[in-house]
């Protein structure tokens, strides 16, 4: 259940991503720097880690400490925000929707492989702010990471479980495990995401991010104003990212820099362009194969080798790597579209064109 | 012609490095007119476009579209005013449908953004469907209804050409700017495109046009310039062009008689 639980955050991510790269088709290889911006978000508000952001202030500034301190009120400084997700989730949305923007801004001019460059560095630098965060003022917590951050609380419940119950969750008098829970929540804002997705797909805005895609110059010419389009792409994409974010610091209860490498960008990407760039199901379903791959290996690899051979001769971690470059190389050798095209990119003439020649 | 221009450029002027591509360019063109624009090759015809429609930013140079001066610093803001154009290697949106690439056209002259797309609230729908209906008008328009809903690679050369048109005309435009339309047709093909010419003449808009045969210009065109080396060296009706001696030496490499 946890598997899926993960799987569904990956899909909400290459939903994002693939908004950025397969609509408006900018290389973005430093995206998971928004699902960061969201989980850390999640992380400061909704944990005791603001106590802590305090504490430090009043260390180095105690006059900026103190004017805080007054600010958020007694109970902040002792226990730090503990706020609802309905805040948290609007928040981590426009605040990764803001940064996306911002880190979007300076790579309008850019095509590419500068374009994919650019967006690394940027991916790398948000990781290295968290990483480093910690002082002179500690607002991240730097490598240790963010821990104790609130379980979601919808309508008094606790997705976490009850105290006592073992982690079981009692939804309108089901009681269901807490990864459950979970799964449902993530199930529903997948569809929320796969809906938004496709209807932005076939809009105004959608037909504007894939005529840049196409073929800049000629947007352009048709009146698209490329600049605010493409920063609308990066914003919309980086919101998915940074709700998805707080939802896995939610999840996971813990965060910390080392879950937001560069690798972790490149398997979103990697996703997205296995299922089908720019469609939205390929999408999906890339997300959700890639997702389960490693599950299954750790589950698979140890056991067979152990039966077959009496001892472990590859690591699942190992083997993953291998399978995940293996797939890439074949995919882009014998179906560069991915696996789930959409339709019209499929490389072969669509069935309208027998109709059309009777 | 007694009416004021639609577009009058005046002393445009535009280099790259030493070589200078337009020189103290002026070009008048009247509503409901066909301009044609020739010269050999090099002579700085497509330059002249990319300035006009804002792709490339000239030196000097004064515009004015319907008596109000524009200044063609980005694509979209000419698109916005009113110059719409083709491009000499197609450009198309190669894997939207026809359809779709008509549809993008109306982007300029239409308002939803993200919350319309997300929620398609009345007005959003009432848009959206505008859109669609007016791209289907235009596809009927320039000849091709029937391919709506094939990818527009996938279209023949010809047809591209007219949709490129369509999408072209999708944006309300007052001055359509043509590079080379008739490049690669066929004689009926080009039978068909002089056809479309009087029909967007009429019932659209004026129509800027660089094309190389001289017979469709000759029959089309209502007035001509002449490029060369970036400057103009005749402008008239096509009978007078055709007698012109300096054109008749730029195009037959000959000594002026």
């Amino acid at each position: 259940m946890r598997i899926i639980d993960v799987a569904l955050l990956y899909v909400l991510l290459a939903l994002g991503l693939n908004i950025v790269v397969g609509f408006a088709g900018l290389l973005d290889l430093g995206y998971i720097a928004f699902f960061a911006i969201g989980a850390y978000l999640a992380g400061l508000f909704a944990s005791p880690q603001f106590a802590v952001v305090i504490e430090s202030l009043l260390m180095e500034y105690p006059a900026a400490g103190a004017a805080l301190s007054s600010l958020v009120g007694t109970d902040v400084v002792a226990n730090g925000f503990h706020l609802s997700v309905w805040i948290i989730i609007p928040l981590s949305a426009v605040v990764a929707g803001l940064f996306g923007a911002i880190l979007g801004a300076p790579t309008l001019k850019l095509r590419g492989d500068y374009l994919a460059i650019v967006t690394l560095g940027f991916g790398e630098i948000i990781r290295i702010f968290m990483n480093n965060l910690n002082g002179p003022i500690n607002i991240t917590n730097g490598p240790q990471g963010i821990n104790l951050i609130d379980p979601i609380q919808i309508a008094g419940i606790s997705l976490a479980g009850q105290t006592g119950s073992g982690g079981m969750v009692n939804v309108a008098g089901f009681m269901l495990p807490s990864v459950n829970a979970y799964y449902f929540l993530f199930l529903i804002l997948s569809v929320i995401t796969i809906f938004v997705s496709r209807r932005l797909q076939d809009s105004r805005l959608g037909r504007a991010w894939i005529a840049i895609r196409e073929d800049e110059i000629a947007a352009k010419s048709m009146g698209i104003n490329v600049r605010n389009v493409k920063l609308l792409a990066f914003a919309m994409g980086a919101t998915f990212g940074g709700v998805a974010g707080a939802m896995f610091a939610a999840f996971q209860g813990f965060i910390s820099p080392e879950s937001f490498s560069l690798t972790e960008s490149i398997v979103v990407l990697a996703m997205v362009v296995l299922g089908g760039i720019g469609h939205i199901a390929g999408v999906v379903m890339g997300a959700v194969l890639l997702a389960a791959l490693p599950e299954i290996l750790r589950h698979t690899v140890t056991p067979i080798q152990m039966a077959l051979l009496g001892e472990v001769w590859i690591d699942a971690e190992v083997l993953r790597q291998l399978l995940y470059g293996l797939a890439l190389v074949c995919i882009m050798l014998i179906r560069p579209a991915g696996l789930w095209p959409s339709p019209v990119r499929e490389n072969r003439p669509v069935k309208v064109d027998a109709e059309a020649k009777l | 012609m007694t009416s004021a221009p639609l577009l009058h450029i005046e002393q445009v002027s535009k280099r790259f490095g030493g070589l200078q591509a337009l020189s103290d360019v002026e070009l008048k063109i009247y509503p409901h007119q066909i301009v044609g624009l020739i010269g050999p090759n090099g002579a700085g015809k497509t330059s002249l476009f990319n300035v006009i429609t804002g792709l490339y930013q000239a030196e000097t140079g004064r515009f004015s579209l319907s008596g109000k001066s524009y200044s063609p610093s980005a694509p979209h803001r000419v698109a916005q005013a009113g110059i719409a154009r083709t491009f000499q290697n197609i450009r198309l949106f190669a894997d939207m449908t026809a359809c779709e690439n008509v549809m993008v056209g109306r982007h300029v002259r239409t308002h939803q953004g993200i919350l319309g797309a997300i929620l398609r609230h009345p007005a959003a729908r009432k848009e959206e469907a505008e859109i669609e209906q007016r791209a289907h008008e235009l596809l009927e328009f320039v000849g091709i209804a029937h391919l709506t809903d094939r990818a527009a690679r996938h279209l023949s050369y010809g047809d591209q050409r007219r949709l490129e048109i369509a999408r072209a005309l999708a944006t309300d435009p007052i001055l359509l700017a043509l590079d080379e339309p008739a490049a690669g047709m066929n004689h009926s093909e080009k039978d068909n495109l002089h056809q479309l010419l009087l029909k967007i003449k009429a019932q659209c808009c004026a129509i800027l046009l660089i094309e190389h045969d001289v017979k469709l210009m000759m029959s089309i065109c209502d007035r001509i310039t002449v490029l060369d080396y970036g400057k103009i060296i005749a402008e008239g009706e096509p009978h007078e062009i055709q007698k012109n001696p300096a054109v008749l030496a730029a195009y037959l490499g000959g000594e002026v008689a």
